[in-house]
């Protein structure tokens, strides 16, 4: 007899092959597109850009995010700097202080507000045709900025451009699985911009044309989550988002599970509540990709994972049921070594249907990283990290994901660190 | 901007999932089956070796005792018994592997006989325990049973455990069930030296008997091991 679950089983597992066959094939479809530049970048025009920085309690980095700014490849007087400190409690102001006197460089003070209210200080002081943000722990690439200016002046539809997020020196373990993560991630969004279906514009400098704010207003708290609600309202009005591979921002991560616990919380509860927010999209063919396959991608991901650790619970627990019985009728009893390799036959190999598919699955993904990696490094290779993403995310994202579940439907908004 | 939704690749992407699903439904169909050919390879020549000691046993009757107890096919039973249970788990209780278990109920029952036959006449020290559980439904003391009888099939070599399924339809299974008068509400049931025990029996008590059914052979040597 078929049982429930197992029809629940193979039904996210049909789901999840469809998502990454769906970015195969476009990736197919657009692979001679994806060509990864070298050395300086040059434009036949350099319209004047306003970068904000907003900055709450960043000490430590901030200044090395306004340096980056300042060592772009872009003419300093078409780049316009803001910093905004957004009621630090410790020495940021001091830090942002020390750059008042460049000359293309302003700064801001104002009372705690949120991130989308300094962003929203920013907007209403822009006066230049682009506007973009560049958050406080992250340092642009040099060519990073005039990479993106290119997609606009090549298409007058673009409304935004996204760049390549990378893994800023990591160092800790649960960093590089990060940095793997974040190859997926360049592989992932560059697929999604293909498909017109990009869901979020990260807080790393993505550049808008200024004129989307002037449409479609501010940026809101977006349940924290202001680079994906403007995303979502970008989409619902059908502006066009492209994604730039090879631009490049290096990005702090969380180094410890627990703040990355914490972002993650963030995220997923934007996701949830932004897409709660945007239901009227969902699947409404008008709105395309975005509508048809991003925002349902998610949501079917969201599941998998939540049914995906019940299910390696119960396994878990079952195993241990199981040898609980054993200790208690036969009391501590080990195999011989003798006996175990002569028990191994590979005639106990599972060779049931799902194993080939979860296979095809690991393989596909890993290829996604691989080819993230390819475009973020320009070469292609292999690394560890890529084989233990899997376990290691699946074993920690369901507590963030029912976290982020239960504060939805307790309406608490999770806090930002 | 348009919507640009391109329901082709929708349709050809759903394809391909569709065929890689297929695909990997023939693959595991192919590799079930190999298994059960497997399966049937080793029962086909653990049958011809039955058949072949029964008939050498027959022709030399207890001249030949030497040669007769080298035929002692336990650790390949126990072989296929694993494999067997290991495939009802994992591919199914399909028709082939019904068939199979069947004849596997059979190659024990013709396995006991000899052995015991050959116990008896050769003075091979050994003890027979006949074990009876279901499948049928969840029955939790018949796996504490079964953890107990492959814990004591590991400590004793000479010690021969012959399991079945209660709910097997083959006459020979129910014909030992009424000799041996087994209820199906009283399994696990464990025949040892034909004394019926029903329900769990743990481990130190099974062994208890195990260690008297050897030495009631050493006492007696040649006598059929009754228990009075």
């Amino acid at each position: 007899m078929v049982s429930f679950t197992n029809v629940v089983f193979y039904i996210f597992i049909f789901l999840s092959v469809y998502a990454q066959v769906f970015f195969l094939v476009t990736f197919f479809e657009n692979r001679k597109k994806i060509i990864t530049r070298n050395g300086r970048t040059s434009l036949l025009s350099y319209p004047a850009v306003t970068v904000v920085v907003p900055c709450w309690n960043e000490e430590e980095t901030v200044s090395k995010t306004v340096r980056s700014l300042l060592d772009l490849n872009y003419p300093a007087d078409k780049l316009k700097i803001f910093l905004i400190d957004d009621g630090s409690t410790d020495d940021t102001w001091d830090a942002i202080r020390r750059f008042e006197n460049y000359p293309n460089i302003k700064i801001f003070h104002k009372e705690n507000g949120g991130k989308y209210t300094a962003l929203n200080l920013g907007l209403q002081h822009t006066e230049t045709e682009f506007f973009g943000a560049l958050d406080a722990d992250s340092f642009a690439d040099p060519e990073s900025l005039a990479r993106i200016m290119s997609y606009f002046e090549k298409d007058p539809n673009i409304m935004a451009v996204a760049p390549s997020v990378v893994v800023s020196e990591p160092k800790t373990f649960i960093q590089n699985v990060q940095t793997t993560e974040y190859f997926m991630g360049i592989y992932l969004k560059k697929m999604l911009g293909f498909l017109g279906a990009i869901n979020v514009t990260p807080g790393p400098l993505t550049i808008f044309k200024k004129k989307v704010f002037d449409d479609l207003g501010p940026y809101s708290r977006g349940h924290n989550a202001e680079d994906m609600e403007i995303a979502y309202r970008m989409q619902k009005n059908r502006y066009k988002i492209e994604h730039c591979h090879d631009a490049y921002v290096y990005t702090n991560t969380p180094r410890t599970v627990r703040n990355l616990y914490r972002q993650r919380l963030r995220w997923i509860y934007g996701f949830i509540n932004n897409t709660i927010d945007y239901r009227d999209v969902l699947f409404r063919k008008k709105y395309g990709n975005f509508a048809l396959f991003t925002l349902p991608t998610g949501i079917i991901s969201i599941f998998s994972v939540g049914y995906l650790f019940g299910r390696i619970i119960f396994n878990f627990g079952n195993f241990l049921y199981k040898k609980t019985v054993a200790f208690h009728t036969i009391g501590f009893h080990l195999p011989s070594i003798g006996k175990l390799y002569s028990s191994f036959d590979l005639f106990f190999i599972n060779t049931q249907s799902f194993v080939f598919l979860v296979v095809l699955i690991y393989i596909l993904v890993i290829f996604s990283m691989m080819f993230g990696k390819q475009m973020a490094e320009k070469k292609w290779s292999f690394s560890l990290s890529m084989l233990y993403f899997f376990p290691v995310f699946s074993l920690i994202a369901p507590f963030w994901l029912f976290k982020a579940l239960y504060s939805t439907v307790v309406k608490r908004r999770p806090a930002w660190r | 901007m348009t919507s640009n939704v391109d329901w082709k690749k929708y349709f050809i992407v759903f394809l391909i999932t569709v065929a890689l699903f297929l695909t990997a439904a023939y693959l595991s169909n192919y590799f079930g089956g190999k298994k059960i050919n497997e399966l049937k390879s080793i029962q086909d020549k653990l049958s011809i070796d039955i058949l072949s000691s029964e008939t050498q046993f027959s022709l030399l009757s207890e001249l030949s005792c030497k040669n007769v107890s080298d035929s002692v096919f336990s650790s390949e039973l126990e072989e296929l018994g694993n494999k067997l249970e290991w495939s009802e788990q994992n591919l199914g209780n399909t028709d082939e592997v019904n068939y199979l278990k069947k004849y596997y109920s059979l190659l024990q029952i013709k396995d006991y006989l000899l052995s015991k036959k050959i116990a008896e006449r050769c003075k091979v020290k050994s003890a027979f325990i006949l074990y009876f559980y279901t499948t049928a439904e969840n029955c939790s003391e018949c796996e504490r049973e079964s953890l107990v009888l492959s814990n004591l099939r590991d400590k004793y070599p000479g010690l021969r455990v012959y399991s079945f399924d209660y709910s097997i339809d083959l006459s020979a299974v129910k014909a030992m069930l009424s000799i041996y008068k087994i209820k199906d509400t009283e399994l696990p049931a464990v025949v040892l030296d034909d004394e019926v025990l029903t329900g769990f029996h743990g481990i130190d008590e099974l062994e208890q008997k195990v260690q008297t059914s050897f030495k009631l052979q050493e006492v007696k040597p040649g006598d059929a091991p009754k228990k009075s």
